[in-house]
C-alpha cells in the first residue's frame, strides 16, 4: 500500500481544496499525524462533541436519524435569521459509538456558526479527504457523508424561498 | 502451553465448554503465561475508549479483510497480524466484543480458518464486563513481536462460497440469521443500519429463519444448551451431524450462530457464507425467495 491512497485523486487539488477554514485545518491536523494518531485525534473529536442544548435534550424527536451510520445518531440544523443565514449544529450520539461521535464532532468543529452557503459549498467527498479510509475503512466513513448530505439538505430546505 | 479451561457450572453443560470463558475467569488469569486478551468491535474506536488491562485489538475490517480482494488475508498476513499483536501459534487467545460478541465471534471464525487452536470468547463480551464495573484502561499494550508461522488458510471446511451454497439447496439446511424484515424482503439491511447495497430483497430459496439475537440472553450472554436445542433442534430440526450453511449481510452475525452450532452444541459440519446477503443479493440469476416462507429448492437447470 502506498501513502498516496490516502490523499486525493491525481489530477484534483490538494486535500483542503474548496473546503473552508476551520475545516480545511481538520484535514491539514489529521494529514499532519500518523495513521495510529489519526484515530486517537478522531477520539479527541469524538469526546469534545458538544452535548445537546436543553430544548433540544428534551425532545429528541425533533432531530433527524443517519440511518448511513452504524451506530444510532440524530442531527439537527438551524439557520439563523441574519445576513449571512449563520448555520447551527445540533448531534446526539452514544459514548459507546466513538466514531460515529469523532465524526459529528469534525462537521461540528468545521461547520457550526459558517454562512449557509458556505456550508452548502462543502464538497461531498470531504470525509475521504481525511486521510482515515485505511485507519477506519471506506464503509465506515460512510456515515460521515450520509451525515454531511443531511445537513445540507436540511439547511438548503431552511434557505429556501 | 495453553491455559486451563473456565470450569465454570455456568459453561459445563455446552458441548464444548473450553471454548468460552466467563468475565470472572478472565479476571482472574489476566496476565497469565501464555494467555492473549483481543478486543474485537463493530466501532473502530471503542477500544481506545477504554479496555481490558494487557488486550489488544484486532479490528475486522483493517486487520482481518484483504485491503483489495473481497477475502481475508492470507496466511503471510495473518502471520504478520499475529506477530504484531504478541499472539504465538500455541497462544490461548480470549476474543471479547461489542455487540454480543459479533466482531467477536467473526474474528474467532477467521482465527480458525488458520487453524489457531485454542480460541475462546469471553461469554458476555465487552458489555458484561463493564457492566461488572471491573477494570479497564486506555494503555495500549506494546507486546513483544512473536514469530508466528505461515500458515495457510483453510476455508474448505468452515466456509462457504456462493457456488457451495448453490450446490446445497435442496441437499441440506440453511440458516439466515438477518432480522425478519430482511428475511421476507421487506428490506435489504438491518434496522437503523447503513444501506450496503443490495439490489434485491428477500432469502436464499429453502433458508430457515433463526435471527442470531435469538441465541443471546438479555444480558449479551448465550443461552443455556436446553433453550439453545430447543430453538435449533425441536423448532426447526437441525441435528448435529446435519451439514448446515449459515449466512447473514456480510458474515458477522451468522459467525455468531456458527459458533452457537458449532461450539455450544457440538454440530461438527456448520459452514458460515461470508459472502452472504450482500453478494447473493447482487448476484444475477441467483434463486431468491420473499416473503415468511422458505420456498423451495429451485429445479436444476440441465
Amino acid at each position: 500500500m502506498s501513502a498516496a491512497t490516502a490523499g486525493p485523486a491525481a489530477g484534483q487539488g490538494g486535500p483542503t481544496e474548496g473546503l473552508p477554514p476551520a475545516l480545511a485545518e481538520i484535514v491539514e491536523d489529521f494529514h499532519a499525524v500518523s495513521e495510529p494518531e489519526r484515530l486517537q485525534l478522531l477520539l479527541d473529536f469524538s469526546r469534545g462533541l458538544p452535548a445537546l442544548p436543553p430544548r433540544y435534550a428534551d425532545h429528541p424527536e425533533l432531530l433527524e436519524p443517519v440511518p448511513e451510520c452504524q451506530s444510532p445518531i440524530f442531527l439537527l440544523t438551524e439557520v439563523d435569521d441574519d445576513a449571512d443565514r449563520t448555520v447551527r449544529l445540533f448531534f446526539s450520539a452514544p459514548p459507546e459509538a466513538p466514531t460515529t461521535r469523532g465524526f459529528a464532532g469534525i462537521l461540528a468543529e468545521g461547520l457550526d456558526g459558517l454562512p449557509a452557503a458556505q456550508v452548502l459549498d462543502v464538497p461531498g467527498d470531504v470525509c475521504s479527504r481525511l486521510g482515515l479510509d485505511r485507519a477506519v475503512s471506506p464503509l465506515r466513513l460512510r456515515g460521515m457523508t450520509g451525515m454531511l448530505g443531511r445537513i445540507q439538505r436540511q439547511v438548503r430546505e431552511s434557505t429556501a424561498a | 502451553m495453553p491455559v486451563p479451561t473456565d470450569p465454570s457450572p455456568a459453561l459445563a453443560d455446552y458441548a464444548h465448554p473450553e471454548r468460552l470463558v466467563t468475565t470472572q475467569w478472565l479476571a482472574d488469569n489476566l496476565g497469565a503465561e501464555g494467555l492473549v486478551v483481543v478486543e474485537s468491535d463493530e466501532d473502530v474506536l471503542l477500544y481506545e475508549t477504554g479496555h481490558i488491562p494487557g488486550s489488544v485489538k484486532i479490528d475486522w475490517h483493517t486487520d482481518l479483510n484483504d485491503p483489495v480482494t473481497r477475502d481475508y488475508v492470507d496466511g503471510e498476513g495473518f502471520a504478520q497480524l499475529m506477530a504484531a499483536k504478541g499472539i504465538s501459534r500455541d497462544s490461548t487467545v480470549v476474543i471479547y466484543g461489542d455487540k454480543s460478541n459479533w466482531w467477536a465471534a467473526y474474528a474467532l471464525w477467521v482465527f480458525t480458518l488458520f487453524g489457531h487452536e485454542d480460541v475462546r470468547l469471553l461469554d458476555g463480551g465487552r458489555a458484561a464486563w463493564l457492566a461488572e464495573e471491573r477494570e479497564t484502561t486506555t494503555d495500549a499494550p506494546s507486546p513483544a513481536a512473536t514469530d508466528y508461522p505461515v500458515v495457510e488458510r483453510r476455508d474448505e471446511e468452515i466456509r462457504a462460497f456462493a457456488s457451495d451454497v448453490l450446490g446445497h439447496l435442496g441437499n441440506g439446511p440453511l440458516i439466515d440469521v438477518r432480522s425478519a424484515e430482511e428475511y421476507t424482503g421487506a428490506r435489504t439491511h438491518m434496522p437503523a443500519y447503513p444501506e450496503e447495497g443490495a439490489l434485491r430483497g428477500g432469502h436464499i430459496p429453502t433458508a430457515e429463519s433463526v435471527p442470531w439475537a435469538r441465541a443471546a440472553a438479555e444480558d449479551g450472554r448465550f443461552k443455556g444448551r436446553a433453550e439453545l436445542e430447543a430453538i435449533y433442534s425441536g423448532e426447526k430440526g437441525l441435528q448435529p451431524g446435519d451439514d448446515v450453511i449459515a449466512y447473514c449481510r456480510i458474515g458477522e452475525r451468522s459467525s455468531h450462530t456458527w459458533f452457537v452450532l458449532t461450539h455450544l452444541l457440538g454440530y461438527d459440519k456448520v459452514r458460515n457464507y461470508d459472502g452472504s446477503w450482500t453478494e447473493w443479493g447482487n448476484a444475477v440469476r441467483v434463486p431468491i425467495a420473499t416473503g415468511t416462507e422458505p420456498g423451495d429448492a429451485p429445479a436444476r437447470r440441465a
